[in-house]
């Protein structure tokens, strides 16, 4: 079995994030660039059912700037088998659109057999590349897993829905996504690390997939940017025994109450 | 002027009662548009529904009653809203940003090559058609986006617009679906969450009470609880407060988890790390109890008590209590 998961190098949401006033694209110099947590617990699940199963073999798929090369290395040293990095200068700043045709294009050709995907990116919070995907390939998607439990030919996984929880099953090849309720990566060790410098990292350009970016097909643009203006600190007491009788006054007086 | 048609998905549950966020998404669909329901349930659920959207400003519904609505998931409700927004022509169609909702709209993306709008928290109207607005990087950037032709595909953050549109009496039309897409995931089992709880949910409350880890374990993190039912408020947690066990996931408020921003947000023993600050800054007043007086949450706080909140919550309830009575 292919697993193919789906990466992406995102600004670390522990330090301060920028949009470009000027371009509305992800100032990337504001930030250092890391592994977005969602998806290492994507690689997490990829990684140790290979472990446990025979004949399994992982690739990490992502689209990026050059600086996700880094990133796929580091990766690889996890436990995935190879890489396939789609850079393009013309995919700056592209649509949903355009990113799910990419990598629906790159998964095609690396012909797998379950994808595997964060839920949402802490970047883009759009949480719909991975169906989209699906859609494009013809495939079922089974996204926003809590649990997951993969054979040769089926996914099932448990998910929230509109009053309670719903199990869904799909046969493969399939599309998944899975929540925050999934193990954090594992360390790679010294041996890994130093595995990943040999394993293949395949890079594509959008010609050498077909994809023409200023195809006649409606995109989402941006028209506007801004900066939402810093919040403040307000008052700061210290509490002497009565702290909660003046919370109480301050929320009676402001009407909060 | 010819009418502008614009779709509104509203989910059904299974009792057969609409999910709350259906008044939201046909007030959002009113600010741009004329709104039209679309709603998919099991066989003999839907008139109630029906009715209920049309109470919520629904000029027209579209009712797809079929078994495969629970039995399969995303493509019955994917395959009804191409066949409505055919039948009206929709400029734009509303989905509620969560996940069933994003499932369904990434397929209808693709299927009816439309541009897609996701976690968007309001919409307008311009001289070339439907804006969406996005709150980008826990809210510290403000973005609007349109498509560049055709309609637009928009999954809707709940509890971030406030308009609501005045009930009508719905034209109810009913659609049969089409031939479903064999590569569908299958629904194998659905189990009703525990019993429905009586606060107002999180995402769409006036109030939010938070604990976090400095509540210190389960029985101390009831104090969030006391002090929401006392204020009537919707209740959160911090991802630490979650990862410790002290409340569930899907109380989590922050970068990973929901997205609020009620009149008053009040912080119990939450060091506001970025990733907390990014679900709730901008809440209208924010209030922060806790022990560090270093804790990052008081630098957004517009008042901030250092102390403990074993000590200050409770002489809060009791304040509150004698003063109303």
């Amino acid at each position: 079995m292919k697993i193919a998961v789906l990466v992406k190098e995102v600004p670390d949401s522990y330090g301060e994030r920028r949009l470009s006033l000027t371009t509305g694209l992800a100032d990337r110099s504001a930030s250092d660039p890391v592994l977005d947590e969602i998806t290492s617990r994507a690689v997490e699940a990829a990684v140790s059912y290979a472990e446990s199963s025979e004949d399994v073999e992982v690739a990490l798929v992502t689209m990026g700037p050059e600086s996700a090369e880094a990133m796929l290395r580091k990766t690889l040293a996890m436990g995935a088998d190879s890489a396939h990095h789609v850079i393009d200068p013309e995919l700056a700043g592209s649509d949903m659109t355009l990113s799910a045709e990419v990598l629906a294009a790159v998964l095609q050709r690396i012909e797998c057999d379950l994808i595997i995907a964060g839920d949402v990116s802490s970047d883009g919070s759009g949480g719909v590349i991975p169906t989209m995907i699906a859609e494009r390939m013809g495939i079922a998607h089974a996204t926003s897993l809590d649990t997951l439990e993969i054979t040769e030919s089926t996914v099932t996984g448990q998910r929230a829905t509109y009053g309670g929880t719903v199990t869904v099953q799909a046969q493969l090849p399939a599309v998944v996504s899975l929540t925050e309720r999934h193990p954090g990566p594992r360390f790679p060790g010294f041996k890994g690390i130093m595995a990943a410098k040999k394993k293949p990292l395949e890079t594509y350009a959008l010609a050498d997939l077909g994809i023409d970016p200023a195809a006649d097909v409606p995109r989402s643009i941006m028209l506007a940017v801004s900066e939402s203006p810093p919040r403040s600190a307000g008052e700061k007491i210290v509490d002497e025994g009565d702290a909660g009788t003046k919370l109480a006054d301050y929320l009676i007086e402001k009407k909060l109450v | 002027m010819t009418e502008q048609n614009i779709l509104a998905f509203l989910p059904v549950l299974p009792s057969g009662e609409l999910v709350g966020s259906a008044a939201e998404l046909l007030g959002a669909a009113a600010l741009i548009g004329t709104p039209v329901g679309v709603l998919v349930t099991a066989p003999g659920k839907a008139q109630r529904a029906a009715e209920s959207a049309g109470h919520y400003g629904a000029t027209a519904v579209f009712v797809v009653e079929d078994d495969t609505v629970s039995s399969t998931l995303t493509a019955p409700a994917a395959d009804a809203l191409v066949t409505a927004g055919r039948a009206v022509g929709a400029e734009a169609v509303l989905i509620p940003d969560d996940v069933d909702g994003r499932d369904i709209a990434a397929r209808l993306s693709v299927r009816t090559q439309s541009a897609i709008a996701t976690d968007v928290v309001g919409v307008h109207r311009d001289d070339e058609g439907v804006v969406a607005h996005h709150s980008v990087y826990g809210s510290m950037f403000t973005t609007e986006s349109a498509p560049t032709h055709g309609s637009l595909i928009i999954t809707l953050r709940e509890g971030s617009v406030e308009n609501r549109a005045p009930g009508v009496d719905p034209k109810i039309r009913r659609l049969d679906l089409g031939e479903l897409p064999s590569q569908s995931a299958a629904i194998i089992e659905f189990s009703p969450s525990a019993e429905a709880s009586t606060r107002p949910d999180l995402r769409g409350a006036d109030t939010v009470v938070a604990g976090g880890r400095g509540l210190g374990s389960v029985e101390g993190f009831a104090l969030a609880e006391e002090l929401a039912d006392a204020l009537g408020a919707g209740l959160g947690a911090s991802r630490a407060a979650v990862d410790a066990g002290y409340a569930p996931n899907s109380l989590q408020v922050g970068q990973t988890g929901v997205t609020v921003s009620p009149e008053l947000y009040i912080a119990l023993g939450i060091s506001g790390a970025v990733q907390h600050q990014a679900g709730m800054q901008t809440a209208k007043t924010v209030i922060a109890i806790n022990k560090d007086p270093e804790a990052p949450i008081f630098d957004i706080a517009d008042l901030g008590i250092v102390g403990d909140v074993f000590e200050v919550v409770p002489q809060l309830i009791e304040t509150l209590k004698a003063k109303s009575s």
